[in-house]
């Protein structure tokens, strides 16, 4: 079986910050060193837990951002400033502090290299990490499975891994990232500057056959019209793999 | 509906953790009958209410409450009275 498929008892681990990131104004990629981790699919989650010292515990489900064939396990966290457990990740969160998790969690919303067909990845803000995981998997896998990743931020500035991805894309021909802004956009802006919209799907759906691979990643609203204007294109609902995050108060 | 309850709607995907503690197993890929309507869905696909007093768990084809889960004081209440089947793929 696959590394990383067999999860044994899903126990919590001690692993230690071993890098952050900033990556906007609000998130951060946390790189975590984890005792005996037992490798991860791209895809897969973390789920992260916090203890005060008077035994409260708060926990949240994260993405994971980094490659499978990384040594470490990175999260990328956006903070949400009335939740409970992002403002502690990304701002008080430091270099070598322990932090408390268990995983890998999730082999529904997964992608493995070699692709074997087209793969069509949407996100909508921080829906974009674990499709990042996904181009990441890719280019560590060397494999050239074409991919198309649309990808919806506020701003230019809320763009997250914006110049990983130019890198990435520069390099290989078979990465197209397309971007839009939602709320504002620079001068000059070549991307679309609106919502998610029927062209905006047009454009950037791979022909029916053969079957592409979808998978959409974002707030609950913006995965459901993905997935609809998908359908109404003509894609078969089995095709599309979706993970919705909602307001669950990070 | 409004945005805002729209947007309390998750899907199994995020309780991955919470059923492999129970089932010790990774279940976003189980498939499961409704007991409602017959519809066949990965729990991946499943919709998922966290906000209640507990996870609640619906058909997303026609939104019969397919599991219950309550977790408290070293305890799990499971109610699965809506689920027909639950098919599960032995770990290798």
């Amino acid at each position: 079986m696959a590394r990383g498929t067999v999860l044994g008892r899903l126990g919590w681990r001690i692993g230690e910050v071993a890098g952050i990131t900033a990556e906007t104004p609000k998130v951060s990629s946390i790189a975590i060193d984890v005792p005996d981790w037992p490798g991860h699919l791209a895809g897969q989650h973390v789920d992260v837990r916090l203890s005060a010292e008077d035994g409260y515990q708060a926990q949240r489900s994260y993405s994971i951002a980094s490659a499978p064939e990384d040594r470490r396990v990175t999260i990328t966290v956006e903070r949400l400033d009335d939740g409970e457990v992002s403002p502690y990740l990304v701002g008080e969160l430091r270099d070598m502090d322990k932090i408390e998790l268990r995983g890998p969690i999730g082999g529904f919303f997964v992608w493995r290299a070699p692709g074997d067909r087209p793969l069509l990845l949407i996100a909508g803000g921080s829906g974009v990490v674990p499709l990042m995981a996904m181009i990441r998997h890719r280019a560590a896998a060397h494999d050239r499975t074409p991919v198309r990743l649309l990808y919806s931020s506020r701003s230019f500035e809320d763009v997250i891994y914006r110049e990983e991805l130019e890198r990435l894309a520069a390099a290989d021909p078979s990465l197209d990232v397309r971007h839009t802004l939602t709320r504002s956009h620079p001068d000059g802006w070549r991307g679309y500057a609106r919502r998610l919209d029927r062209q905006m799907i047009d454009d950037a759906a791979w022909p029916a056959q053969p079957a592409p691979a979808v998978f959409i990643c974002g707030p609950t609203s913006f995965v459901e019209a993905a997935a609809s204007l998908l359908v109404d294109h003509g894609y078969d609902p089995g095709w599309i793999k979706t993970e919705r995050f909602g307001a669950t108060g990070g | 509906m409004t945005v805002e309850q729209a947007d309390m709607k998750l899907d199994g995907n995020a309780i991955g953790g919470l059923l492999a503690e129970i089932f010790n197993m990774e279940m976003t890929t189980a498939e499961g009958t409704c007991g409602g309507c017959g519809a066949v869905n990965a729990v991946g696909r499943v919709d998922v209410y966290v906000n209640a007093p507990g996870t609640v768990v619906r058909c997303p084809a026609c939104g019969n409450v397919l599991m219950r889960i309550v977790h408290g004081r070293g305890r799990y209440w499971i109610d699965m009275s809506g689920i027909r089947t639950l098919e599960l793929v032995e770990p290798a």
